[in-house]
């Protein structure tokens, strides 16, 4: 019986059925469902969550050595990380079909970027196949490890946010058992070494021309003809919003497989029709090809660059057809995400903002909820550049401020799951050439933003299993950090000593470090005694030095002057009730303990 | 040209946290059941962290794309009152909003600075057939508080005729899909919500 599945459940269902056996990944949305959804599958396929992507590509590379058909999924940023080990493995080729999903976030939903990704299957000369929707994503897993075998190289699947968190109806099918491929060692093929690699590259170019020749053949590639007035060619989720728009008033051409693109299928396809419309997000990479092979089009002059598309948007710059809309007499206000009611980072961001009213501190961030740091009442992050950027970024800051005598404390933010995924590497930099940065860790316990994923400081793996725990203070005191500092960042005075302390430390030239460690309120299954904090509006003072913290159960009620509680959202931290200064917030059913 | 107009577009608009995600899941469910054509977009991550968020559901005889632009909503269901206006420019002109008349302040209102707009289910009704229906006091009338969108989800059920689709039992669906100590209250809270 047909299911309605997103994207993301329907690969995971995909790599089941193609006869998978290793899948390996770091969260990152819109990818992360992709594992979250193998698991149950587990007799079947072995999931994994890899500290970071580099590390998830390596791992699925090895796999596919090893003989077992293998997937490393990831968003689009993370096959920044992953890139190196692409480019090799492009060249070497594989043992069983690799396949790499990248997820990209065309709109920045969840995103510091939205770049193409495509071009990576350009870049690194390997076949990328784009479905357009749930049943798709989960054919094409079976179609791009025949191409990974037959080619023998990596595959790039390519999905967008509206690929992956879009649910439409796939057929499940059973799982077809693909044997093991037995590893046998070959030198030549997999140590790149540069006498090696110079018989490879060839190879990839000779295999690029035969690709060519496949994807014209594919059935992935397709003409729906409906008459000839307009032909437009489209991939992903560009070719539903086509048929949205244009129904049967256009014809079709289908790109499945859109790298290397079928030209002369598309070249055909042009002759048949009056104007042909390219229709892509983002960067224009079909329509340079198309326009590269001679073959005239009408792409990114119509459609943006920036952001996604929508039925609407292609009916507008198509069509004409603007949106006909009402207006409404009323105005809403931002609403940005922010850091949760009883997040144990507030606690960390109000000490910082607070000991840094004279703009004493300068505080480098990276990605994860913390990023949210950033945004008024608390303004505690002023950078995040990309996974580990914060200790590096400090890094680099703190040396031009030592050479030039600028005298202001640099701390560099991050939390477990960053830490294990690329700050190793940052602590080290900072102990290795001696810069003076302060190191933080907010621990709480797993990987909050992409919705609470397991790793290797959590204790648990993606399987269910028990797994070592990778002690985070131990890590940084081997690497060199004379003080650990370690607080709960919910005790104000407890966070306000440790901060204190560290800015002493690295003013006396004493290497120091800070984790704070509560886990997040929303971990499921977490034993969390729920408290509640009330205001009494008689002590009230409205000073609104509570709000300072960026609660959103705390409330300014301007008519009765007073601060007021969301019953509904607080979680009796209490660390409004610590800010305030005149006793009039109290934790009405006593003190909040949490329990693994 | 356009076959846009045989399918229905229904956007669920609120503040993460709030459930819009579960009752989408539940009216797709039951869609499916009836027969139709059936996609859903929706948009995780950072948007469960108190954030406005929206989840898109589109049925009919054959759905192509799972997302539609402004102007293209039959029906909005506003989980809070200023995410009505947020979302307002993806009604149809003669489209219908059915609004929880609730309030959740968000941090750019409670720092200071921005305005809360009070008129916002007034200023709905003056543009739209506006359903509003104070679905946090019905819900905590019933003993949860929570379950405002299950509320919410009665009164969209009944806002779109769907009620008696041949095929669906909408209280079987909402039993597959909401665990055994919650179901009485969530039942009660459709019930509530379909009766208006």
């Amino acid at each position: 019986m047909k299911r309605l599945l997103t994207g993301n459940e329907a690969i995971a269902r995909g790599l089941y059925e193609a006869g998978g056996r290793f899948a390996s990944a770091y969260p990152g949305t819109p990818s992360t469902e992709i594992l979250e959804n193998l698991p149950q599958y587990k007799e079947a396929v072995y999931s994994e969550w890899a500290p970071n992507e580099k590390v998830a590509a390596e791992a699925a590379y090895g796999a596919s050595m090893a003989g077992a058909r293998s997937l490393a999924a990831m968003k689009h940023v993370g096959l920044n990380v992953a890139a190196d080990p692409l480019f090799t493995a492009a060249y070497n080729g594989v043992g069983a079909g690799f396949i790499i999903v990248s997820a990209d976030d065309p709109g920045m939903h969840s995103s510091q970027n939205e770049q193409d990704n495509r071009h990576y299957a350009k870049a690194a000369k390997i076949p990328m196949l784009e479905p357009a929707d749930s049943a798709e994503c989960k054919d094409f897993v079976a179609e791009a490890f025949r191409i990974s075998e037959t080619f023998d190289t990596p595959v790039l699947l390519r999905v967008t946010t509206r690929i992956s968190h879009s649910k439409s109806l796939v057929e499940p099918g059973e799982r077809v058992e693909v044997p093991l491929r037995r590893y046998e060692p070959n030198i030549v093929k997999y140590v790149s070494t540069p006498a090696n690699a110079m018989r490879h590259h060839p190879e990839v170019e000779r295999r690029l021309i035969d690709m060519e020749i496949y994807s014209n053949n594919s059935p992935l590639n397709f003409e729906e003809m409906n008459g000839t007035d307009i032909g437009i060619v489209c991939a992903s989720v560009c070719r539903q919003y086509a048929k949205d728009v244009f129904a049967d008033g256009a014809s079709y051409f289908h790109v499945g497989m859109s790298w290397p693109l079928p030209i002369e299928r598309i070249r055909a396809f042009a002759g048949k029709v009056k104007t042909l419309y390219v229709i892509e997000e983002l960067d224009p990479l079909m329509e340079d090809a198309l326009k590269a092979a001679g073959i005239d089009c009408v792409g990114k002059a119509k459609t943006p660059l920036v952001g996604e598309l929508n039925p609407q948007i292609l009916a507008e710059v198509l069509l004409g057809e603007r949106a006909v809309t009402k207006e409404v007499d009323a105005e809403a206000a931002a609403r940005p995400p922010v850091l949760c009611a009883g997040c144990p980072h507030r606690g960390f961001f109000y000490t910082l903002a607070k000991g840094n009213k004279n703009k004493n501190y300068v505080i480098a961030g990276d990605i994860g909820c913390y990023t949210l740091g950033s945004a008024p009442p608390l303004s505690s992050i002023e950078s995040c550049i990309c996974m580990g950027g914060g200790f590096t970024v400090a890094a680099g800051m703190a040396q031009v401020f030592a050479r030039e005598g600028d005298d202001r404390v640099v701390f560099g933010v991050m939390g477990d799951s960053t830490f294990m995924h690329s700050g190793i590497t940052g602590a080290a930099e900072i102990i290795y050439n001696g810069a003076k940065v302060i190191p933080c860790v907010l621990d709480n316990s797993i990987t909050a933003m992409t919705g609470h994923q397991d790793n290797p400081s959590t204790g648990r793996t993606l399987m269910g299993g028990e797994a070592p725990v990778i002690s985070i203070e131990g890590t940084l005191r081997a690497l060199g950090y004379e003080k650990v500092l370690t607080a709960d960042p919910q005790d104000l005075a407890a966070m306000q000593e440790a901060v204190d302390e560290a800015v002493a430390a690295i003013k006396g030239g004493t290497p120091v470090a800070i984790v704070t460690k509560r886990p997040c309120v929303l971990i499921k299954g977490l034993k969390l005694e729920k408290g509640l904090c009330v205001v009494d509006t008689d002590e009230c003072k409205y000073c609104k030095l509570c709000s300072k913290a960026g609660c959103p159960a705390v409330v300014m009620r301007e008519k009765e002057k007073a601060a007021w509680i969301d019953s509904t959202l607080c979680t009796g931290c209490t660390v409004c009730m610590q800010v305030c200064p005149f006793g009039a917030i109290s934790a009405v059913s006593g003190s909040v303990e949490v329990a693994k | 040209m356009s076959a846009r107009s045989e399918v229905k577009n229904i956007l669920l608009c609120g503040v993460g946290g709030q459930g819009t995600i579960l009752t989408s899941r539940i009216l797709t469910e039951g869609l499916i059941r009836a027969g139709y054509d059936v996609k859903m977009s929706e948009v995780h991550g950072m948007a469960q962290r108190g954030g406005s968020v929206s989840t898109q559901v589109r049925y009919g005889e054959k759905v192509n794309s799972p997302l539609f632009g402004r102007g293209q909503a039959d029906v909005c269901v506003a989980f809070e009152r200023m995410e009505a206006v947020r979302y307002a420019g993806f009604l149809k002109p003669g489209g219908i909003c059915v609004v929880n008349d609730y309030r959740l302040t968000p941090m750019s209102v409670a720092v200071g600075g921005a305005a809360y707009p009070e008129n916002a289910v007034a200023a709905m009704e003056a543009a739209f057939e506006t359903i509003a229906i104070p679905a946090a006091d019905v819900a905590a009338g019933l003993g949860n508080a929570r379950t405002m969108n299950v509320v919410l989800f009665g009164a969209l059920v009944r806002a779109l005729g769907l009620a008696g689709l041949p095929g669906v039992d909408w209280e079987d669906v909402i039993k597959s899909l909401i665990p055994g100590k919650l179901l009485a209250v969530n039942l009660e809270a459709f019930r509530a919500g379909l009766r208006g």
